[in-house]
């Protein structure tokens, strides 16, 4: 078989696949920053934090109450869920007809306590959290060892990214949603209850990203800060991908995964600032993401 | 209450232009004065970062543009001078001016691509595009990743003032920093000062009057980005170190608390946060993770409840009070 | 300004009129533990440093003694800056006369800078860098528990000698990772082995998955990790879920604690295998240590950062006492180094020219939890590497405190 400048291609096939693994987190991410943006015109920078605690409480309900990672899947959402619709009650609401960027710094005072606040209790030298015992193992595909739960990752966050976008394109509920981002006063002339559905979009982007933080949770070490870096590369992905689309920021998601994937095998030292890179092309094509419309 | 005061950094209803000089006055007496009871390096730290507040304030205040990655003007500043002092063996007055050059470039760049996008991407973007030179200061070698540039020599200034000297030290900082400070306010109260005022409280209608918008809040980027870069590279010189701390995306969050906590759109309210933001850490330094949990309550309290900040507030006291007495508005109001 | 809360008095009941305590400034040792308490170095240093030096204050007797002793301690929080502003502050304002730990060799060398110029005494445990005894190395210095020509001598032999002859490096792309590949790849080549391939990812990355891909289709017997902290825990955890080490591949942490295997559960890091100079399970005096070290330390066992600070601290007492002076820090140093070590946790040792503290290093290799009898029962011995091999020799140090004399 050919190289391709120096690579087997079993080994590019391995590369690919393990890209569409972080792929997989980006989307699920920018997903879920995208959906509260389209609701709220907030930028959640507090989403990296929420991510975060959805590990942790997994981790927690394995430790403390015996609950596997199936459970937590279910639980972890939903606990970080409610606590976005505490917070969007009690903190959030009161921003909204400001300036948006208040609620950029709200989320990021947010963030920072939260993290601080793990971090004081947990340290930072990160917890372990165990493959469940049905997906420990793999498979040899010939080019690559594929642990089954990393083909999980893929499989389940395709299937939550599906599921989400189509809710909200083409359900009557995510008509009413996608209305309200339009023209709340008219969609509330309706009869229809814009606050609590805003609220509950905040609870649901956020629950996505707890439920990221469970996926996460196997693979890294559920960690206070697992969340902060990989915020600022969200955003990146955000940016390139425009919040205008549901699926565009999907599709961003994986696509710079497997980019990033592919800059560690030629060239590892830049595969950590790729993503702003093309971050800054994008802006300079096409300044307002690839799948954004422009303002 | 119009509506402007719901944008970002809009004027915190105003002091007058006596009150400023009051201030002032106040502030550069306190200056003067405070090396006799305050440990000095702590207050040249002050004056860097109160700098560095009022560079940002700068943006924020009077353009409405909310940079989330000033770190990477501090922090390259402070590494250019670094090395050019260390390895290049620049007298100090040559490094502080190579490592504010060079971050008055990376303003350029930055800033062309930054303001292609405005509100909440501008944040993201201006946060992305530090984050990228974060990891560029990890890796580079001349940058010394996790040890930074370190025993880098004051020297002597002109020819004749030996910075390792502490007193002599304070006194060129604080020249410095009144530079800096001076040189804001110029620009603030000049017309072109006016002319971001008018692109922060309606961009489209700046456009229409025939105003090139773009060059101007480009202009006001790099001259944000090279006044950043002047607290870098001094605070390299101070404290004779360029790490990645001033690099990190924390830093570029510090300063935006600072700024939010003394006011933003005010003339001292960048001075007056760093003041308090400073010396809570140098306080709270031994409760580890705390500082970070309290400085994250800062953020959140002060959005919630007193977004004008500590000198917005105090403004707009002193402001309806000259307006219980019925004294007239001053026409030159000072945001 | 006054920086940080005072810990507390560890042993008060100063004579007033007594006679050695006269020369000592202000009447008072005051120790300053400055080192991570709240990130990725808290469980290795942290509070537990502190705790160890008070240990050493005690079994010093300082109390009978006369000696008074203070403690101050405070968070870096792994920046040089901080640090090095911190340590400004002690020794101007808080009359601080030795500062011990500092982990993080960025952090540990600001601090170097500042103690010298200072004329006070630094006792290092925490940091790596072996510049410390070599290029920066202080006449106020010491270097205390490891370094790293010791980690990269240590095991890369270590393992060479016992088998392991092809390796792959797993490094972290910055200053402290690269320095470490090259010590280590400089021994494994010198020992006859051969490195096959490397990889350099970015510091603090969360997914391994593709540079560990690239070790395994190396075919290297043994991936070299030449990364700390978090990268080496993710590293070794996302080797295991690869089948890395079932594969017939082995990981050799260049730099591994016994909190980073306490995190990891021995399920995961088991068959690791690196290189420390004090493990507490290693005879009598060490798990008497431990077992009055545990319960003061969130029931955690000591690593060998905190043995390290333990052993300095007690050291250095009895230089000052022997002095009768705490003011001069050079001269303490001095003193430290003409006087033979000999305490509980590292036996009888001595203290080079150039800082460097010198005594034996142990290749250990992390239990299978079958072989595990209970909790922190982590390691088993391999090899023990004699003191006067264990450490960079002097003929190579770049110190210039070693050229003079």
């Amino acid at each position: 078989m050919f190289e391709l400048l120096g690579i087997p291609p079993q080994a590019l096939f391995g590369q690919l696949l393990i890209g569409l693994i972080n792929g997989s987190f980006y989307a699920m991410l920018s997903l879920g920053l995208a959906v509260i943006f389209g609701m709220l015109n907030i930028i959640n920078f507090a989403h990296g934090a929420q991510y975060m605690i959805g590990a942790f409480v997994a981790w927690y309900a394995l430790q403390y109450f015996g609950l596997d990672y199936w459970w937590s899947l279910l639980i972890a959402p939903i606990v970080v869920g409610a606590f976005g619709v505490v917070l969007e009650r009690t903190m959030l609401q009161r921003l909204y007809k400001l300036d948006h960027l208040y609620g950029l710094l709200l989320t990021f005072g947010l963030a920072l306590v939260l993290q601080g606040f793990f971090l004081n209790e947990f340290g930072s030298s990160g917890l372990p959290y165990p493959i469940p015992p049905s997906l420990q193992g793999g498979q040899n595909l010939g080019f690559m060892f594929l642990p089954n739960y990393r083909a999980w990752v893929i499989v389940f966050s395709l299937v939550v990214c599906l599921v989400t976008w189509y809710l909200i394109e083409r359900t009557k509920l995510g008509s009413y949603l996608r209305a309200a981002t339009e023209n709340p006063t008219l969609v509330q002339a309706f009869g229809i209850n814009v606050p609590r559905m805003i609220t509950l979009t905040y609870g649901f982007g956020v629950g996505l990203a707890a439920l990221a933080g469970v996926l996460a949770a196997p693979i890294y070490r559920v960690n206070p800060l697992m969340g902060a870096d990989l915020i600022i590369v969200v955003f990146a992905v955000v940016v390139i991908g425009g919040m205008g689309s549901i699926l565009g920021s999907v599709v961003t998601g994986f696509a710079l995964g497997i980019i990033e994937g592919l800059t560690k095998v030629f060239y590892p030292e830049a595969s950590n600032t790729v993503i702003f890179v093309i971050m800054a092309i994008v802006l300079l094509l096409k300044p307002a993401g690839l799948f954004g419309r422009t303002a | 209450m119009t509506t402007a005061a719901y944008q970002i950094g809009a004027p915190a209803k105003t002091t007058t232009l006596t009150h400023q000089y009051v201030a002032f006055g106040i502030m550069t007496a306190f200056f003067v004065v405070a090396p006799i009871f305050i440990y000095p390096v702590f207050l040249m730290q002050a004056l860097c970062f109160a700098l560095f507040a009022c560079a940002f304030n700068l943006l924020i205040g009077y353009v409405g543009l909310l940079s989330f990655g000033h770190a990477m003007f501090l922090g390259t500043a402070g590494y250019i001078s670094a090395h050019a002092a260390k390895v290049w063996g620049f007298p100090p007055e040559f490094a502080i001016l190579t490592g504010t050059a060079a971050s008055a470039l990376l303003g350029v760049v930055a800033g062309a691509l930054a303001i292609r996008r405005q509100g909440i991407y501008f944040a993201m973007i201006t946060l992305a595009l530090a984050q990228m030179i974060y990891f560029f200061a990890l890796q580079a070698p001349f940058t010394g990743g996790e040890d930074g540039i370190q025993a880098v020599p004051r020297g002597t200034m002109f020819g004749f003032l030996d910075l390792s000297d502490q007193m002599t030290l304070y006194w060129v900082v604080l020249a410095i920093f009144l530079f800096g400070f001076l040189l804001i306010y110029r620009i603030v109260h000049s017309p072109f000062g006016q002319v971001l005022k008018a692109i922060r409280e309606n961009e489209q209608r700046a456009t229409s009057l025939g105003y090139k918008t773009d060059h101007y809040k480009l202009i006001a980027f790099v001259l944000s980005a090279t006044l950043s870069g002047l607290a870098g590279a001094t605070k390299a010189i101070v404290f004779q170190l360029a790490s990645l701390t001033d690099v990190h995306w924390t830093m570029s969050g510090e300063v935006v608390l600072m700024t939010l906590v003394g006011g933003m759109g005010t003339v001292f309210g960048p001075i007056v946060g760093a003041a308090i933001i400073i010396t809570m850490q140098n306080y709270l330094a031994g409760f580890g993770e705390w500082v970070l949990v309290i400085q994250g309550a800062i953020f959140v309290v002060t959005v919630l409840l007193f977004r004008r900040g500590i000198v917005g507030e105090i403004a707009a006291y002193l402001h309806s009070k000259s307006k219980s007495k019925s004294v007239p508005a001053e026409a030159e109001q000072a945001a | 300004m006054k920086l940080t809360r005072t810990l507390g008095l560890a042993a008060v009941a100063a004579l007033a009129a007594g006679t050695a305590s006269a020369q000592i400034t202000d009447n008072v040792v005051k120790i300053g533990v400055l080192n991570d308490q709240s990130s990725l170095y808290a469980d290795l240093s942290g509070q537990g440093s502190v705790v160890a030096a008070r240990l050493a204050v005690e079994d010093f007797g300082a109390e009978k003694k006369g000696i008074k002793v203070e403690f101050i301690s405070a968070d870096h929080q792994n920046k040089p800056d901080v640090g090095s502003n911190i340590a400004r502050q002690w020794i101007d304002v808080d009359k601080v006369d030795v500062i011990v730990d500092v982990p993080n060799s960025g952090v540990a060398l600001a601090v170097n800078q500042v103690v010298r110029e200072k004329n006070k005494v630094y006792l290092n445990s925490g940091a790596a860098s072996s510049d410390l005894t070599g290029k920066a190395c202080s006449p106020n210095t010491v270097h205390w528990t490891y370094d790293t020509w010791m980690l990269a001598n240590g095991t890369g032999k270590a393992i060479v000698k016992t088998g392991g002859d092809t390796w792959f490096f797993l490094t972290s792309d910055y200053a402290f990772g690269h320095a470490l590949e090259r010590d280590t790849e400089a021994v494994v080549v010198k020992n006859g082995g051969k490195v096959v391939g490397k990889v350099r990812h970015p510091l603090n990355t969360a997914d391994f998955s593709s540079f560990l891909l690239q070790a395994q289709s190396s075919k290297a017997k043994i991936i070299g990790l030449a990364n700390a902290g978090g990268d080496t825990i993710n590293s070794i955890k996302q080797a295991a879920e690869f089948g890395i080490v079932q594969g017939g591949q082995n990981l050799a942490g260049l730099l591994v604690f016994l909190t980073d295997v306490h995190a990891l559960g021995l399920q995961t890091a088991q068959g690791l295998i690196f290189t420390e100079t004090f493990y507490w399970d290693q005879n009598e005096n060490t798990r008497a240590f431990a077992k009055r070290f545990a319960p003061q330390y969130k029931n955690m066992m000591p690593t060998m950062v905190h043995a390290g600070v333990y052993s300095a601290v007690l050291h250095y007492l009895k230089a000052v006492e022997a002095l009768k002076s705490d003011a001069d820090g050079a001269k303490v140093v001095a003193k430290m180094k003409e006087m033979p070590t000999d305490d509980p946790l590292f036996g009888k040792g001595t203290i080079r020219a150039d800082g460097r503290k010198i005594h034996p290093a142990y290749l250990f290799e992390v239990k299978k939890p079958s072989e595990s009898k209970g909790p922190w029962d982590y390691y088993k011995l391999r090899a023990t590497i004699p003191a006067n091999e264990a450490f960079r020799p002097l003929e190579e140090s770049e110190c210039p405190l070693v050229k003079k004399g």
